[in-house]
C-alpha cells in the first residue's frame, strides 16, 4: 500500500447527496471555522437522486439538476474529494480509508451512504441493457443504450416507488412498457387496493402492461443483448431493455466489522449518532427511530433524508434537536394522475382502535382515505386530487385529535377553518415551528 | 423575522386582499391594466382566504422557522433567502413534484395545471415595506409584525 499524506478535517463528511448537504448546511449556521471534507464517489455536481427520472424522460437538461450551485463547496468552506471511493472506517483510528489506500482522519465523521440498488440472482442477467436505476449514471447509461439500440420496448422489474419512476421516464420516450411486480399491486408498500387499481388503469390507459404475483425467471439474450425475460408464470416478452428496481438497502459496506451497530442499517438515536460518540449517520443509510414508536427502521425518503442530515450535522457542531421520528411519505404523479400517501396506510385488519373513512370517484381517478387511531389521524391517501394534503401531515405529526371535526375531513374543501378554533389560531397566529 | 399574523375576528371576507395579491404580481402594479391585459381568468393569488359562514380569514405563507417545503424539495427551488429568512421558491428549478404540497401544513402551495409547477407562492412582496395583502386589507385582519422577541 502506498503511504501517502493523511488529510485530516474537523469534520468528514462521506457522500455529497441531500442528507449531506442538510448536514454542511447546519454546521456552517454555528461553526464557520472547523475544517470539513466531504467524500464521494460520485462526480462534484451536487444532483437530486429524484430528478434521475424526470431527466431520462427529458423533462429536464442536466444543469437543472444541480440541487445546490456549482459554487456550493467553496462558499461553505469545504473541501471535496470527487470519485473517490471511502472503502473502510476505523473508529479506533478515527479515519476512514479511501480506494488508493489512503486515509483521511476526522474529528467528527458522518456517513450518508444512501442506499443500493438490491439486485436478485436472475438467470442471464449479465448482460448488455440490464440496468439499474438509482444513479445519475443510470440515466446517463439508459439513455445512451435506447438512443445506440433504437430501444422500442422494456421490462421493468418492481412496481415500487423508482420502478414507477422509471416507467414514467420511458414513458415520456414512447417506449413500450411491461412493469412485473411480485406483489399482488403496484406500490404495495405504501399503497391499498383500491388506490393501486385506480393507477393501475391509468397505466394500462398509457400501453403500460401489468404483469402482477410474477417475476422474472430469466433474461433471454442473443449476441450479448438483452432480447426479452421469462416470467416465473412461463410467460416470454420481448424487450431490449430491462430495469432492476426491486428496492434499495443501506448501503453499509465501509463500516462491516468497524464496531459501529448495524441492524438493517447503521443504528442511530435521536441525534443521529450511532454507538460511537463521534460517529453519526444520516439518510437511507441510517435506521432511526419512527414516528408511530416500535422498532427502528430505515426510511428511504428525500424529506427524511434532509431532517436526519441536518440534525445531524446541527449535533455534530454542538447543537442538540430531537428528531421526532420518521414517517413514510410520498409523492408521485403516474400515467397522470397525482398520488400522495402519508403515515400508515396498509392495514391488515388487526390494529386495534383504528378507524377508515373513505370517499372516492373511481371513473374520474379520485380517491380518499384517512386512518384515525383513537381518533387521531395515523395516515392518509390521496389519489386524483392531493390539494392542501400537507394539512392532513401536519395533523399527523401534531398528533391533533380530530374528534370534534372528524365529519369534515374527507371533505374536498377540508381546510385550516374546518379545524377547532384554538389550534387553529395557535397555527395562525404564533411563529411558525412546525416539523 | 417580520411576518403577517392573522386576526380572524376582524376579516369580513372581501377578499381584497387577494385581489391586491395578483395585482402586486404583475408588471404594471396597476389594477386596471393588470386585470385587463395581465392577470389570467382562473389566477390563484399567493393569499387565500378561507370562508365558513361568519367566520373567514386570509392564509398565506408562514415562512416557517423550520420549514417543511425547503426539506421535502427535491429540486432546490424552495429555498429561505438568507436576508429576509423569508421562504421563496424558484420557478425556474420547481418539476411539479409536489412534495411541498404533501408537507405543508397550511397548504398554500398551490399546483398549476397549465405549467405544472407550483403557482404565486408568498414572497412576503419583496422589497415593500408591507406585503399587499397587508396594506390592502380595510379592517386591519392581517397585520405585518416581528414577534418573535416577545415572549
Ligand atoms: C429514481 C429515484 C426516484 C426517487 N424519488 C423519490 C421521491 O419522489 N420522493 C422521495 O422522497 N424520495 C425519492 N427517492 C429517494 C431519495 O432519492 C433518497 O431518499 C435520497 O436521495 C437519500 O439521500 P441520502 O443523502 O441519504 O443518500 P443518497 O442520495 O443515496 O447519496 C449517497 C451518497 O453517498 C455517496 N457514497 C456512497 N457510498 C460511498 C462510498 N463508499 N464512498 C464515498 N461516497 C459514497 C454517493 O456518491 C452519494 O453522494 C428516489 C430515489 C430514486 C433512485
Ligand atoms: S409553504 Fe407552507 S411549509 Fe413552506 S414556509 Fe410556507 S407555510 Fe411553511
Amino acid at each position: 500500500m502506498a503511504k501517502s499524506k493523511k488529510k485530516t478535517a474537523d469534520y468528514v463528511i462521506v457522500g455529497n447527496s441531500v442528507a449531506a448537504i442538510a448536514a454542511v448546511e447546519a454546521i456552517r449556521e454555528t461553526d464557520c471555522d472547523g475544517s470539513i471534507i466531504m467524500v464521494t464517489k460520485e462526480g462534484e455536481m451536487i444532483y437530486s437522486r429524484p430528478m434521475i427520472s424526470y431527466y431520462l424522460a427529458g423533462k429536464v437538461k442536466l444543469k437543472n439538476m444541480r440541487y445546490r450551485e456549482a459554487g456550493f463547496y467553496k462558499q461553505h468552506n469545504i473541501q471535496l474529494l470527487a470519485e473517490k471511493k471511502v472503502v473502510k472506517v476505523e473508529p479506533k483510528k478515527n479515519t476512514v480509508k479511501l480506494g488508493d489506500g489512503s486515509l483521511i482522519g476526522y474529528g467528527r465523521l458522518l456517513i450518508t451512504t444512501g442506499g443500493e440498488p438490491v439486485n436478485p440472482p436472475i438467470k442471464g442477467a449479465a448482460v448488455k441493457g440490464v440496468f439499474n436505476f438509482t444513479t445519475l449514471q443510470d440515466a446517463e447509461s439508459i439513455s445512451r443504450f435506447i438512443k445506440a439500440n433504437d430501444v422500442k420496448s422494456a421490462v421493468i422489474l418492481g412496481a415500487g416507488l423508482i420502478g414507477l419512476k422509471a416507467a414514467e421516464a420511458l414513458l415520456a420516450r414512447k417506449i413500450k412498457i411491461t412493469i412485473v411486480e411480485l406483489a399482488d399491486r403496484i406500490l404495495a408498500t405504501t399503497f391499498d387496493k383500491k388506490a393501486s387499481q385506480i393507477i393501475d388503469k391509468a397505466l394500462s390507459k398509457q400501453g403500460c402492461r401489468l404483469e402482477l404475483s410474477d417475476s422474472i425467471k430469466q433474461v433471454i439474450s442473443g449476441k450479448g443483448k438483452v432480447t426479452g425475460v421469462e416470467l416465473l408464470s412461463g410467460k416470454k416478452l420481448a424487450a431490449e431493455l430491462v430495469v432492476i428496481a426491486i428496492g434499495v438497502r443501506p448501503n453499509i459496506e465501509i463500516v462491516k466489522g468497524s464496531g459501529i451497530k448495524v441492524k438493517r442499517g447503521i443504528v442511530v438515536d435521536n441525534a443521529m449518532q450511532t454507538n460511537i460518540s463521534n460517529i453519526y449517520a444520516a439518510g437511507d443509510v441510517a435506521e432511526a427511530a419512527g414516528f408511530f414508536g416500535g422498532r427502528k427502521m430505515v426510511l428511504a425518503i428525500w424529506p427524511d433524508a434532509y431532517r436526519q442530515g441536518r440534525i445531524a450535522g446541527a449535533a455534530m457542531a454542538g447543537v442538540k434537536t430531537r428528531y421526532q421520528g420518521g414517517i413514510v411519505m410520498n409523492s408521485v404523479e403516474i400515467a397522470s394522475v397525482p398520488t400522495i400517501s402519508v403515515g400508515v396506510t396498509v392495514l391488515d385488519g388487526s390494529e386495534d382502535n383504528v378507524e377508515v373513512l373513505e370517499k372516492s370517484d373511481l371513473k374520474n381517478s379520485i380517491y380518499r382515505k384517512i386512518v384515525l387511531k383513537d381518533d387521531c389521524l395515523e395516515g392518509v391517501i390521496l389519489v386524483g386530487k392531493i390539494d392542501r394534503a400537507g394539512i392532513y401531515t401536519g395533523l399527523i405529526k401534531d398528533r391533533v385529535k380530530t374528534t370534534s371535526f372528524k365529519e369534515l375531513l374527507l371533505n374536498e374543501d377540508f381546510g385550516i377553518i374546518s379545524l377547532p378554533k384554538d389550534y387553529r389560531k395557535h397555527m395562525v397566529s404564533d411563529v411558525p415551528m412546525m416539523m | 423575522m417580520k411576518r403577517i399574523y392573522i386576526s380572524e375576528e376582524y376579516c369580513i371576507g372581501c377578499r381584497l386582499c387577494e385581489i391586491h395579491c395578483l395585482v402586486a404580481h404583475t408588471k404594471s402594479k396597476k389594477i386596471l391594466k393588470a386585470f385587463k391585459d395581465e392577470i389570467p381568468k382562473d389566477a390563484t393569488a399567493a393569499v387565500l382566504v378561507e370562508e365558513e359562514g361568519h367566520l373567514s380569514f386570509a392564509l398565506q405563507c408562514r415562512h416557517c422557522s423550520d420549514a417543511p417545503c425547503i426539506e421535502a424539495c427535491m429540486t432546490g427551488a424552495m429555498y429561505r433567502d438568507k436576508k429576509t429568512g423569508a421562504v421563496l421558491h424558484d420557478e425556474d428549478k420547481c418539476v411539479g413534484c409536489w412534495m411541498c404540497i404533501m408537507v405543508c401544513p397550511f397548504g398554500v402551495t398551490a399546483a398549476d395545471p397549465a405549467t405544472h409547477k407550483i403557482t404565486s407562492k408568498c414572497d412576503l412582496c419583496a422589497g415593500q415595506d408591507s406585503p399587499a395583502c397587508v396594506a390592502n386589507c380595510p379592517n386591519e385582519a392581517l397585520v405585518y409584525e416581528d414577534r418573535e422577541n416577545e415572549s
